[in-house]
């Protein structure tokens, strides 16, 4: 099959056999497990223990609130010694609530309740399972992925993606896992294949790593659905494992600006997700350990390890051997797209797919940044083909219109223009700087228009109660003009009467006169 | 233990602004050696002078507005431009015309509009072009070429050139004795009543070998110019679609009347064309930003040269068509926006 390529790109240093030189190492049991109830996005998970309450190894401890949401499971058994806030490893760096469980070391499981002959279950049961086994994207970015796999109904999904390409340096926790559990990840492929009924399946890898493409392979060769799926090696291209790039190079087609995959008929899964579905459908086992990959210079040693979430990364670091003189900067994720953690107090969470401790030398402090020359070589690698250098200077002077009409919002943040540029400038920065003045912008804007129509609609309802008023006033005074009328009409017999009163007085005036006149008459005396 | 906290990507490729300047300055060298070869010692000392003055004045640029020196010297900008004046200034063009030149590029062209990435214009062509227009005379000042080794008693020595640009260095009488001639567009152009063909006929006025150093001249600015494309320091657009439209233009006239027109040849390789395709025009600062852009950017050039050397008061027309078209480059920007990813087309 044909692969197309994307706009730009880089060729960063790899960095990746380091860490593929041993197997995955099995969990270890840490004296403390932190499980915040917010791994995912979307709504934050309900509580469903409380403090000194014992919990088992698979146990839901946290269930799901409304439909984007994902419920968290204990992995291993312990009592929870509190639910509170503590630090959460998230770019922002806030806290957010957390469930923390004291292990007791027996590791005794729950009941646990696998779908019994699932190849014949409808969606809804599966989809319910996934659900119910809190799994999320494990590719990095923790989208529930029951949501995911539960496409509009209007939508026909034609081709089903399972992102392979890990295009990050130094990340190897899904090439290692597709060397050692290949079956289980071709297994977790058809689950989603039976819930989205696609025509056609594909897997893309970058070539980089022959070992995971071959036990793929041979995996492929027992499927049912080996006619369907096409595992397709692409060139090794940074960002090439972004969901839109790989979906360019796989096929061709554009995710439409502000649209989803699902738009164009395409759902893109992580091939650790497939795996944690496989183990949830076939085993009833919840989503409560991944493998992650730990390394970085300042680690004695560098591997992948099957890590249960909520592992402070303090003891995983300890395990591998981390030399706190050497250690200078903890990334959690790749070195292109992840973020520093300020504490190796935090835990590993369902997305935490890499560790890196690393020395001063191997990521230096940044460069000063220098002057911009327009030189243009961000633009070339810029895989969403805009224009870098015009938005750093939108952003910098604060011209978000122009930034806007720039498709700054198109901006994946893969960092790529950062890499190559010869300023040292931090580009990426200035784009989540603009973004978020933006976004505040646009919630004012919003605000100020609610409170617009507010106004508005309080003047039209007080005007509208004014003219009522006088509407009504106008109907009385002329109710009451018209009783007047008509009382007018009503008293002609009393006009009679006031005659007859007139003419009385005007009698007794005339005699009054007369008197006065006869007096007058008198000599005056 | 504090560890460091910085927003991704926390790789960068290593290197800075400075290196590729370094490397625009390095590229240059091909073409500066041909000039030196054929023309003398004049273009080095020119290049030397102009530089010794480019970093004096933005060092003093750089204390007036407070800003660390070694920072912003380091970013070899300076130089480059002053470079890129000494190579297209003759070479017998007086101490004080460089001086001039050189001083206005940094201290206006450069430093009043904002300093490094925010001049609208190309520093080293306002400069070249404020001497030309005022001082039009020394600006003729070419060497007849005459290659230091074939003819070692005619060309001129290296303190003999040195005094020539420098007259207060020697009690000696200046006695420049060195024949300057008008370049071979210079010619062309004045060339009267006699036909292309008779023209170059007439070997007196642009000989072989003459015009053999101009040719080889340009060549050694086109391999400089070839290198920074294969190390990816600009795109091809922008000296493509400039020789492209220099050569479609004089080809079109040429065809037509070639007794009355300059073979696209000759516009090709004479005066400053590779040396504005590749050096002059690439400059990223003041061209247009799409690659779609640089192609417009870059043919705009190239007609406006040919227009100006053909039909202009002027013979050569790099650095006026260089920027004439600075100012259309915002305009360029605006209209060849490129269509990003998952959008229809461009507005």
């Amino acid at each position: 099959m044909n692969t197309q390529t994307f706009h730009g790109g880089i060729h960063p240093p790899e960095n990746k056999t380091q860490s593929t030189q041993t197997p995955i190492e099995t969990a270890l049991l840490p004296n403390k497990l932190i499980l915040p109830l917010q791994q995912h996005i979307g709504q934050q998970a309900k509580p469903l223990v409380s403090p000194g309450e014992r919990v088992l190894k698979g146990q839901m401890i946290a269930a799901a609130v409304g439909y984007i949401s994902a419920a968290v499971h204990a992995p291993t058994s312990g009592i929870v010694t509190a639910i509170e806030a503590h630090a959460l490893p998230h770019p922002s760096g806030l806290s957010g609530q957390c469930i923390v469980i004291k292990p007791d070391g027996q590791d005794q499981w729950s009941e646990l309740t696998p779908l019994e002959n699932y190849q014949q279950a409808d969606k809804a049961t599966l989809l319910q399972h996934i659900s119910n086994a809190g799994i999320t994207g494990l590719g990095g970015a923790g989208f529930p992925t029951a949501v995911k796999l539960n496409p509009s109904e209007e939508l026909l999904i034609d081709t089903l993606i399972l992102n392979a390409a890990e295009c990050e340096p130094y990340i190897t926790a899904d090439d290692m896992l597709m060397r050692e559990r290949a079956e289980e990840v071709i297994q977790g492929l058809h689950i989603i294949a039976q819930i989205l009924q696609p025509s056609h399946c594909l897997i893309g890898i970058e070539n980089n790593k022959p070992e995971a493409f071959d036990a793929l392979h041979q995996a492929l060769e027992s499927s049912h659905l080996k006619d369907k799926i096409h595992l397709i090696s692409i060139p090794t291209k940074y960002p090439s494992g972004g969901e839109k790039q790989l979906i360019q190079i796989l096929t061709g087609t554009e995710v439409p600006n502000g649209g989803l995959p699902a738009d164009i008929g395409i759902v893109c899964h992580n091939v650790g997700t497939a795996v944690a579905i496989y183990r949830a459908v076939t085993k009833g086992e919840p989503l409560i350990s991944r493998v992650t990959t730990i390394t970085g210079e300042a680690a004695a040693r560098q591997g992948n390890i099957d890590v249960l979430i909520g592992t402070p990364i303090e003891t995983l670091l300890n395990h591998f051997g981390v030399q706190q003189d050497l250690l200078h900067r903890v990334v959690m994720g790749g070195p292109m797209m992840g973020f520093t953690l300020d504490s190796v107090q935090l835990p590993i969470v369902k997305a935490s797919n890499c560790i890196i401790a690393a020395s001063r030398d191997e990521l230096p402090d940044p460069a000063p940044e220098q002057a911009c020359i327009r030189c243009g070589m961000c633009a070339e690698v810029c895989p969403a083909t805009l224009l870098p250098q015009q938005l750093y200077w939108f952003s910098k002077a604060k011209e978000f219109d122009k930034a806007l009409s720039h498709n700054l919002l198109d901006c994946i943040e893969c960092g790529a223009c950062s890499y190559v540029c010869p300023s040292n400038i931090p580009l990426v920065q200035y784009y989540r700087f603009t973004k978020g003045e933006i976004r505040i912008e646009e919630h004012e804007r919003t605000a100020s228009d609610h409170a617009r129509q507010r106004f508005e609609a309080r003047q039209i309802r007080l005007d509208k109660e004014a003219a009522d008023k006088e509407a009504k006033r106008q109907a009385r005074a002329a109710a009451a003009a018209a009783k007047k009328a008509e009382k007018a009409g009503a008293a002609d017999d009393d006009s009679t009467k006031a005659a007859v009163v007139q003419a009385a007085l005007e009698r007794a005036q005339a005699r009054k006169e007369k008197k006065a006149a006869a007096a007058d008459s008198n000599p005056r005396d | 233990m504090a560890l460091l906290r910085v927003s991704s990507p926390h790789l960068s490729r290593r290197g800075n602004t400075g290196d590729v300047m370094l490397l625009v300055i390095m590229a240059t060298l091909p073409g500066l050696a041909m000039m030196t070869w054929f023309f003398g010692w004049g273009n080095l000392i020119n290049v030397l002078w102009a530089s010794l003055v480019a970093v004096c004045c933005e060092a003093c640029i750089l204390l007036l507005r407070r800003r660390p020196l070694a920072f912003y010297l380091t970013d070899y900008s300076a130089i480059l431009t002053a470079v890129l004046l000494g190579l297209s200034l003759p070479q017998l063009a007086p101490w004080w015309l460089t001086l001039i030149a050189t001083g206005f590029a940094i201290i206006v062209a450069k430093h009043l509009y904002g300093g490094m990435g925010q001049n609208p214009f190309n520093p080293a062509m306002i400069g070249y072009a404020l001497v030309l227009i005022a001082f039009p005379l020394e600006m003729t000042s070419w060497l007849a070429p005459q290659t230091l080794a074939i003819a070692p008693g005619q060309a001129m020595g290296f303190m003999a050139t040195l005094q020539a640009i420098f007259p207060f260095i020697s009690e000696a009488t200046s006695s420049v004795d060195a024949i300057t001639m008008a370049t071979p567009l210079d010619v062309f152009k004045h060339k009267g009543g006699l036909t292309a063909e008779e023209f170059w006929a007439t070997e007196l006025v642009v000989s072989p070998e003459s015009w053999k150093a101009w040719q080889l001249v340009s060549l050694g600015f086109l391999t400089g110019g070839a290198y920074l494309i294969y190390r990816k320091i600009f795109s091809w657009h922008i000296p493509v679609s400039m020789l492209a439209a220099i050569t479609l233009m004089s080809l079109l006239f040429w065809a037509t009347d070639p007794s009355n027109y300059a073979a696209p040849e000759l516009h090709l390789f004479a005066g400053a064309t590779m040396l504005g395709a590749f050096f002059i025009a690439t400059d990223p600062v003041t061209a247009a930003t799409s690659l779609r852009g640089k192609l417009y950017y870059g043919a705009g050039i190239g007609v406006l040269i040919y227009l100006i050397r053909t039909w202009g008061s002027y013979p050569d027309a790099v650095a006026f068509a260089v920027l004439l078209m600075n100012f259309v480059a915002p305009l360029i920007d605006h209209y060849t926006q490129p269509r990003t990813y998952g959008h229809k087309s461009t507005k």
